[in-house]
């Protein structure tokens, strides 16, 4: 698995995110309170860019007129059809096992022996690291 | 370790440059309505508007009472580079949607235009205001856009006189109304609009949405947002009923009709129903002298948006077989939530003549243009 | 068209209440005394008028009376003509329609004692389902579990247009005492009238009201499913009666594409509508509303993806077919069967006690 540059740490503060493209894979770059989450930004629906979409909550029910909300900022809303993805896991939230995105490991590092054409790598501060 | 290239996704997805489409449902809504909107209306009721805003048959001042999935039921990425309102900036529209999806036509379809109000005069005046509109900003700017002829269509006879002002004006290829009228549209009340379109060559489009004053369901109001989406199907299959069987396509036999954006799927069976009803009750309905499923195969086209989504594309493929390929007009419903992208519904497998007609060839030649 | 083969299972006929007077003596005695002192009219409802072609097919008509009120008739025509092996009697009185839930309630039981006594004891082959008021749900559940101890009872008996869409948590009530009894709800095509029978107004024709009755089946079945009606009862089987079927599986994928966008909306629906129909919901044949030519049929079936949905009814005594040409042509005869026979009795418990 290699790893690959994607933005600097402080590209991405918390609660926000990016679109990078990384050996030709389009990837959203997600940070949640200081941890990171990468999916393939296209929903597998129609194409939407899931790092132009919402991020909210995780809606759960274990009866109807009840509304579980937990892990809030980890499920991701398509910007088109609304459909939901967890961050952690690129699964779709109404069919877990048929519809997801990729998911992409994310590490922090200092980069050394990694260099990226368009981020301006230098030998101080971190970098949010892609694997695949 | 690899060396990368990292760069800025783009904002528009690439979309397949050979496929040409007309897009039978975009929306556009003015920046502002007393910039925009207020220069076509009379000083009556521009001070009206500020008064007392647009009252429709509906609880809220600001929007629907089923709140939508998204602000403005809008795509999150509609919104124009200094935060404009969506499909309320030609240029952006042009860059974000025509040019990246080769739109050759694109038909406007005004919301928010003045139908439906409680008030059939400020009906009247809004919906002409909003055509005068959709020239000065739309049409006269961008060759690839047509307007609609929207109706204050509870009115028949103001709604006729708006249409006979627009007769003949290529800014317009249809006339616009919402599905959710306050009685079936088949009913005597509406047909002036149905004489008026027949003699200016407009076909007339039917739209969701709206608010007529009844419960959504003939069992009274639903709970939820999503049942008021998908109920416009229903509406849309009772507005076809009262249409036939009111003999609506026998007194006006070159009347066009389109259903925008309430499905398709359900029309192959609805046809076989009132085939059914109709022939056993041939005595209450002299007036319709053939089977339903003629009319309705004869006079009525669907666009496609919100696409159905079974499992299976073959049986989509039933579906499109049993209506007729050349009776589908493809529309994204662009800046809306439930968009359609061209290259990703799952089209049912088609002939390169199907599929021409589907994205273009039919609303082409249901247009005339 | 086919004949159901012998030994079927008829799930939707209609005895009918001859007149008013017929349920005096299963009245109580004020609600008796109020309906001679008032002079109440017949309860018969505007959904089926009564000279109207779908109302009594001519040859089962008598001369006087009502199609359906007489016995010997039904027994002969409906029993014997088809060869079934049970017949659930599914009463449309128009109780439901009346304001008063105080009368509804009265009426209710009226009719469900004079099922009992002048059918269901008269003939064995009959079944019947409870007939209940829902203007007050809490009467309609004291209802069914009254006549639940009788096991003739196999279902409960609503109408598809009520004053709110049946999902609504107001009804429940009714869902939790059909679970608990082990009784299916069937919701038949007609209306209490409280609302236009279109989302668009009062139509002008009665082939418009007919034809109204599958859009209020649609969005009674999409109420059940977002209200989350199966995730509270899980048991619970609905079977949609006179409903036409042709709709379901277009409605479903509508259904479950915005499902898909707008989950967040109703949790508890935690699969596609369509997976959720397919265990919870049945539907009877009769009317059907095929497409002409038999093998599109076959596809219209295949769009089901399930052979356990339809429930055959021959609806008598409404006109839909002639003879004994109850069944589509373009259904195999495996799945005539499934329908006939092992779907009625996969739904209706007490008709499974009965045969085994």
């Amino acid at each position: 698995m290699a790893k690959h540059i994607a933005a600097k740490v402080e590209d991405i503060p918390p609660g926000t995110r990016v679109s990078v493209e990384v050996a030709g894979r389009k990837v959203a770059i997600f940070n949640v309170d200081g941890e990171y989450f990468g999916l393939r930004d296209a929903c597998p629906h129609m194409g939407g860019l899931l790092s132009e979409g919402v991020v909210i909550g995780l809606v759960e029910a274990n009866k109807p007129g009840c509304y579980n909300y937990s892990r809030g900022g980890e499920i991701v809303r398509c910007p088109w059809h609304g459909w939901e993805f967890d961050l952690r896991t690129g699964k779709s939230r109404f069919d877990p096992k048929r519809w997801k995105t990729h998911s992409y490991d994310i590490e922090v590092g200092d980069g050394k022996e990694m260099h990226a054409e368009t981020v301006d790598v230098s030998t101080e501060g971190d970098y949010v690291i892609v694997k695949f | 370790m690899t060396v990368e290239t990292i760069g800025q996704a783009s904002a528009t997805k690439p979309a397949n440059q050979k496929l040409a489409i007309a897009d039978c449902d975009i929306h556009p809504s003015p920046k502002s309505v007393e910039r925009e909107i207020f220069p076509y209306l009379s000083k009556r009721w521009q001070d009206h508007y500020q008064t007392y805003g647009m009252l429709l048959r509906q609880p809220y001042q600001a929007g629907p009472a089923y709140p939508k999935g998204q602000p403005d039921a809008a795509r999150r990425d509609a919104y124009g580079p200094n935060g404009e309102k969506p499909g309320s900036d030609l240029e952006f529209m042009r860059k974000h949607h025509l040019d990246p999806y080769n739109v050759q036509l694109g038909v406007l379809n005004p919301l928010k235009s003045g139908q439906g109000l409680q008030n059939p005069d400020f009906a009247a005046a809004y919906c002409k205001a909003i055509n005068d509109w959709q020239i000065a900003e739309w049409t006269s700017k961008e060759a690839r856009l047509k307007g609609s002829v929207c109706l204050p269509y509870e009115d028949g006879f103001l709604s006729a006189q708006e249409i006979e002002r627009r007769a003949g004006d290529t800014n317009f290829i249809q006339a616009f109304m919402l599905i959710r009228t306050s009685e079936p549209m088949g009913n005597r009340r509406y047909w002036p609009i149905f004489s008026a379109c027949q003699d200016a060559n407009l076909p007339l489009a039917v739209h969701a949405f709206g608010f007529g004053g009844t419960p959504v369901t003939g069992g009274g109001w639903p709970s939820y947002y999503t049942e008021d989406m998908v109920g416009h199907s229903q509406s849309a299959q009772s507005l076809v009923s009262s249409m036939v069987l009111e003999g609506v396509f026998e007194r006006w036999p070159k009347l066009k009709l389109i259903i925008v954006e309430a499905g398709f799927a359900w029309a192959p069976s609805l046809s076989w129903r009132l085939d059914r009803i109709w022939a056993q009750n041939r005595q209450e309905l002299p007036h319709v002298k053939r089977p339903p499923s003629e009319y309705m195969a004869e006079h009525i086209w669907y666009t496609t948006q919100p696409f159905e989504e079974p499992d299976r594309r073959g049986h989509l493929k039933d579906v499109f077989e049993w209506i007729g390929w050349d009776k589908l007009l493809f529309a994204t419903d662009y800046p809306h939530w439930d968009f359609d992208d061209p290259t990703r519904i799952p089209l049912p497998r088609a002939t390169d003549e199907q599929k021409e007609g589907f994205f273009l060839g039919n609303a082409r030649s249901l247009y005339g243009i | 068209m086919p004949y159901p083969p012998v030994g079927a299972i008829d799930c939707d006929l209609h005895p009918a209440v001859p007149s008013i007077k017929a349920l005096l003596p299963y009245l109580d005695d004020h609600w008796r005394d109020m309906v001679i002192q008032r002079g109440v009219h017949e309860l018969d409802s505007i959904s089926y008028p009564k000279n109207a072609p779908i109302s009594a097919r001519p040859d089962w008509k008598p001369e006087v009376g009502k199609a359906g009120q007489d016995l010997v008739r039904l027994r002969k025509e409906a029993l014997d003509g088809f060869g079934t092996k049970f017949a659930i009697c599914n009463c449309l009185y128009g109780v439901q329609l009346l304001y008063t839930e105080d009368m509804a309630y009265a009426f209710a039981r009226a009719v469900n004692d004079w099922i009992a006594t002048e059918w269901l004891d008269k003939e064995p082959r009959l079944r019947a389902s409870i007939v209940v008021s829902p203007q007050n749900p809490d009467y309609a559940a004291a209802e069914i579990d009254r006549m639940a101890v009788d096991k003739r009872f196999v279902q409960v008996l609503m109408l598809v247009m009520d004053e709110m869409p049946l999902g609504r948590r107001r009804y429940w009530p009714i869902y939790r005492a059909a679970e608990r009894n082990g009784l299916p709800v069937g919701i038949h095509a007609g209306s209490a009238y409280r609302h236009p029978v279109t989302s668009v107004g009062w139509p002008t024709y009665y082939a418009e009201d007919s034809a109204a009755q599958s859009q209020a089946f649609q969005t009674t079945l999409t109420s059940l499913i977002t209200e989350g009606v199966f995730a509270e009862f899980p048991e619970l089987k609905v079977v949609l009666l006179e409903s036409g079927f042709a709709w379901l599986p277009a409605h479903l994928w509508r259904l479950g594409k915005f499902w898909r966008g707008l989950r967040m909306e109703t949790p508890w629906v935690d699969r596609h509508p369509l997976e959720i129909a397919k265990d919870h919901v049945r539907l009877t044949i009769q009317p059907y509303d095929a497409p002409p030519r038999p093998d599109d049929l076959e596809k219209l079936i295949e769009h089901f993806d399930s052979d356990e949905m339809l429930l055959f009814s021959s609806d008598y005594p409404h006109w839909h077919y002639e003879g004994n040409n109850a069944i589509p042509d373009g259904i195999s005869r495996a799945l005539q069967n499934k329908i006939c026979y092992d779907n009625p009795l996969a739904t209706y418990p007490r008709l499974k006690e009965a045969v085994t």
